[in-house]
């Protein structure tokens, strides 16, 4: 997040406007791209035969002989110092085996912070873990218990007695704001941008909107528990967790422990839900260095609590969007900045003007995110960050906008929808927003909303309709490695350590074998979830499946010169070079006489190999570079307002998606749903609340914190162009995200349309509604 | 007394704190029965006591003495359960994590509306209980799910009712 990224991305972007697009990765557009196979069929998840028995065994799961049980203790005060800890009578409890405290814990250093340039870098938090008596936030972990059982731990962890001298600490968002800061870059964006004088333009603009909006503090509430089960043997290191970046993680523990990175193995085969937040926190830290003291297989389970307590979520945020508009529409001012938290000792900004600089032209734009220092546990990513809540401000303001213009909202878009990056003036890779929007409304019955705000009625509830816009940007990954087998029985394996959180990746990939090799997909194994595997990148930023696609792409393109190694000169095959070859129908042939073709199964049964394995790195992802690869999504909200408790009720909402070629449309579509849902609870229900007097989070249980339950949840539509994107692997953009972006607005939009009342504050609680 | 889960007698724990969610956890392995918040908020915990569904982790052990547990283990002994099955062919799920409660859950509340219990949104209380969607989606608001599955949850529910009542 330095000036020199800055610098560096400048850089490479403009050298590679210069270079042809053929050279690049993504140049030439991936063959499987348009050809019908096995990706796009709507295959069956991998996992759900397990999954639907109980049977897919979680990380808190993982028998063990000798297994002993931790519960963390957590601080009670925002900022300030331990003056006393007295452990003696949870020391002295039944079964208990250890306290740990910063007096007794191991000394390590803090992991490196998450960052853009260093994939083995996935810190939350800077700040110690028990290694001092210092306190920095409310909630953080104080000390830990070790028992033999759980109830053990849990009662000797409310035995510990300690006293803080508290010290004063921001808590206040609002004060805070005065010594906001501004870093130079928000992931791999320049921060602050500014095109033409857009205060000056929204001044003469002749229609305007110029507004603050304001967004909640979220938490991620996997249903899934954080939880590790912890073997130490000698100097290696086992650690069954739950977690979205796999090979990181065990880097991570490696450089921490002072042991060798193939010395330590993280295995998560299934992730109960992640949404950003199944991340590297402190309690893996402790769980290991207690297994450790302890000498026996250890596992920590976070309490409910315990995870609104140290895991930290998405930001609040305050942004003000200002639109300037001539009579036909145009834009001629965009402004969006704003402020949100990032405590010093974290590392994840809420980057909720992403969006915004890819949504639509103007004449001129000023942009600028200030973060500002607040004593909380480090927020993180949340899906979609930035862009959740950066649409909602954005296309609030767009149909405060159309109001004001008398314009029909989908029109004022259109008008505005850009044919080009609108600041960087790179060709989008490929762009159909406009025929997500035509689909899409046409599909909702969009010409029945009435213009007019107020005037549909139904006994006591007032109904609306409303829309937004929804963005996310693609996003491979750099060094994605994976290792591709093929068998003399004719199976064929692709592994690496992939996560699956429930997304289907293991079913795609799958899918997506088959394809690259012409095999059945029932002779394809996955295995992922495995540090010991070729490194996939973290589930993150959508971006594991395209960023495996283009490992695994890679990993086709090196197997013909394998093959032809050990075809031999008896091989129909004979004399060709692996530029030659075609890979298909179980074996492959040559690209020019398809007739001269072997199998898999003869090559290797000439060659009396039981089978062949290639392992390959996806390109370095310059396409992003070139490319403006944007997802974009047209979001239907349709909804009742009660009259006389302000409630709302959700009864249609339809998402229409341009993300690429769709890989498998039964696990996209309940990903796109899945996304949605979020949206409902980020528009109406979720709120963490912050006690601004003491820092402490007053909500941390899933009986306080609102996520949608199923009577909150109506039957939603989802749709697509499925036009694939000719620069990345399958023409696929990822899908994990962009679902929860643009509904917001929808929905705020909606309420509007149906009260007359606009809701700059989510989430939209019907008290705001009275 | 004995505590019969799934066809099996299993002691009560000396530990009277340990409840009927961490006794087949932590000590039974049978894992299938999920926590996700200890607290009776999430319904991940969801198995059947005598049929009825009950939250594991608000139910201590020894409360279930002389009682016959189901957990989605049991449920699905003789073969994959009809809701199962369904599960399968609706996506009701992503991650897996609620959908043992959530399958647990739906078989005993399809056995309260066959009993004629009603609901909250049940419009009319005297007449024999119907099965509606929004019958389902309340009916089922205990057993959150937070990776989005809900539309393709209910789907598999109202496919087995549709079944069972053909």
């Amino acid at each position: 997040m330095s000036r020199v990224q800055n610098v560096l991305v400048g850089t490479v972007r403009s050298a590679l406007g210069w270079v042809p697009a053929q050279w690049l990765p993504g140049g030439t557009p991936d063959p499987l791209i348009g050809r019908r196979g096995e990706v796009g069929r709507q295959a069956a998840r991998l996992d759900g035969d397990v999954k639907v028995q109980g049977q897919a065994r979680f990380s808190a799961e993982v028998p063990l002989e000798n297994l002993c049980y931790a519960a963390l203790v957590h601080g009670t005060i925002t900022r300030g110092r331990i003056t006393r800890l007295d452990t003696a009578k949870a020391e002295a409890a039944e079964g208990v085996l250890l306290v740990v405290t910063h007096r007794n814990m191991p000394r390590v250093s803090g992991p490196s912070l998450i960052a853009i340039t260093d994939p083995t870098a996935v810190g939350n938090s800077s700040l110690p873990i028990l290694q001092d008596d210092k306190v920095h936030y409310n909630g953080q972990v104080v000390a830990a218990v070790v028992a033999e059982t759980q109830e053990q731990a849990d009662h000797a962890a409310s035995l510990i007695e300690i006293d803080y001298a508290a010290e004063p600490a921001e808590t206040r968002f609002e004060e805070a704001k005065s010594g906001a800061r501004i870093i130079p870059s928000l992931l791999i964006e320049r921060n602050h941008l500014s095109l033409g004088k857009a205060e000056r333009e929204l001044t003469r603009a002749p229609h305007k909107v110029d507004n603050l909006y304001r967004t909640q503090w979220q938490n991620h509430n996997a249903i899934e528990l954080h939880a590790l089960t912890v073997a130490w043997g000698g100097e290696t290191l086992t650690v069954h967790d739950t977690t979205q970046m796999i090979a990181s993680e065990a880097a991570t523990l490696a450089k921490m422990f002072g042991l060798k990175r193939e010395d330590v193995r993280v295995l998560s085969p299934f992730v109960g839900g992640g949404f950003g937040g199944k991340g590297f926190w402190d309690h893996q830290v402790v769980a290991v260095a207690a297994a450790r003291m302890v000498g026996r297989p250890l596992r920590l389970q976070l309490t409910r609590e315990g995870v609104y307590r140290i895991v930290g979520g998405r930001s609040a945020t305050e942004q003000r969007v200002a639109l300037g508009a001539d009579n036909e529409g145009r834009f001629t001012a965009l402004i969006h900045n704003g402020y949100s938290v990032m405590p010093p000792y974290g590392a994840c900004p809420e980057a909720y003007t992403l969006g915004t600089r890819s949504a639509y032209r103007a004449k001129s734009f000023e942009i600028l995110q200030r973060h500002i220092d607040m004593a909380v546990v480090p927020n993180t990513f949340m899906r979609a960050p930035g862009e959740a809540i950066g649409t909602f401000a954005l296309e609030s303001a767009v149909d405060e906008l159309a109001h004001e213009l008398a314009m029909d909202p989908i029109e004022l878009r259109l008008r505005n929808l850009p044919e080009k990056h609108p600041i960087t003036g790179a060709p989008f890779s490929q762009h159909a927003a406009a025929k997500s929007w035509a689909d899409g409304a046409a599909h909702f019955g969009w010409e029945r909303r009435s213009a007019t705000p107020g005037a549909r009625r139904k006994g006591e509830w007032r109904i609306g309709m409303g829309c937004g816009s929804g963005s996310f940007p693609y996003v491979r990954m750099p060094g994605a490695a994976v290792r591709l087998t093929i068998r003399r029985d004719g199976t064929a394996t692709l592994a690496c350590s992939a996560q699956e959180m429930g997304m289907g990746t293991s079913t795609v990939l799958a899918q997506q074998v088959a394809d690259r090799l012409g095999v059945p997909l029932d002779a394809v194994v996955i295995e992922t979830g495995d540090s010991d595997l070729p490194a996939a990148p973290m589930a993150g930023g959508s971006g594991q499946s395209v960023s495996i696609a283009g490992a695994l792409l890679a990993a086709s393109e090196k197997l013909p010169a394998e093959l032809l190694r050990l075809a031999g000169n008896d091989s129909p095959l004979a004399g060709l070079r692996a530029g030659e070859i075609r890979l298909g129908q179980e074996g492959m042939a040559s690209a020019a006489d398809p007739s001269r073709h072997e199998t898999f199964r003869s090559i290797l049964a000439r060659a009396n190999r039981d089978e062949v394995s290639v392992s390959a790195t996806g390109t370095p992802p310059l396409e992003m570079m070139k490319f403006a690869m944007h997802s974009t999504a047209a979001m239907f909200c349709e909804l009742r307002v009660s009259d006389v408790t302000g409630e709302i009720r959700v009864d249609r909402l339809l998402g229409s998606f341009d993300c690429g070629t769709i890989l498998n449309p039964r696990t996209a579509a309940s990903q796109f749903r899945g996304g949605m849902i979020m949206g409902l609870g980020l528009a109406l229900t979720e709120e963490t609340w912050l006690d601004e007097r003491s820092g402490r989070i007053m909500n941390p249980t899933l009986a306080d914190y609102h996520i949608p339950a199923h009577l909150d949840v109506p039957d939603i539509e989802v749709m697509w162009t499925g036009i694939p994107d000719p620069r990345s692997p399958l023409g696929a953009r990822g899908i994990g995200e962009i679902g929860i972006t643009g509904v917001a607005a929808a929905v705020a939009n909606a309420v509007f349309n149906a009260t007359g009342k606009r809701v700059r504050d989510l989430p939209i609680t019907l008290d705001k509604l009275l | 007394m004995a505590i019969t889960i799934n066809g099996t007698p299993v002691d009560p724990p000396a530990d009277p704190r340990v409840s009927l969610l961490d006794l087949m956890r932590d000590r039974l392995h049978l894992t299938g029965t999920k926590v996700g918040c200890n607290q009776g908020a999430c319904g991940a915990c969801t198995v059947l006591i005598d049929g009825q569904r009950v939250l594991s982790c608000l139910t201590l052990a020894v409360q279930a003495e002389g009682r016959t547990v189901t957990t989605i283990e049991g449920l699905g002994a003789d073969g994959l359960h009809p809701l199962q099955q369904a599960f399968l062919e609706h996506d009701g799920f992503q991650c897996g994590y609620c959908t043992p409660g959530q399958i647990c859950a739906a078989s005993a509340m399809l056995e309260e509306v066959a009993a004629g219990m009603p609901s909250y949104v049940t419009r009319d209380l005297a007449a024999p209980a119907r099965l509606t969607r929004e019958e389902v989606r309340e009916r089922m608001s205990g057993n959150l799910c937070r990776c989005g599955a809900h539309n393709g949850i209910i789907d598999a529910i109202m496919a087995v009712a549709e079944e069972q009542a053909a």
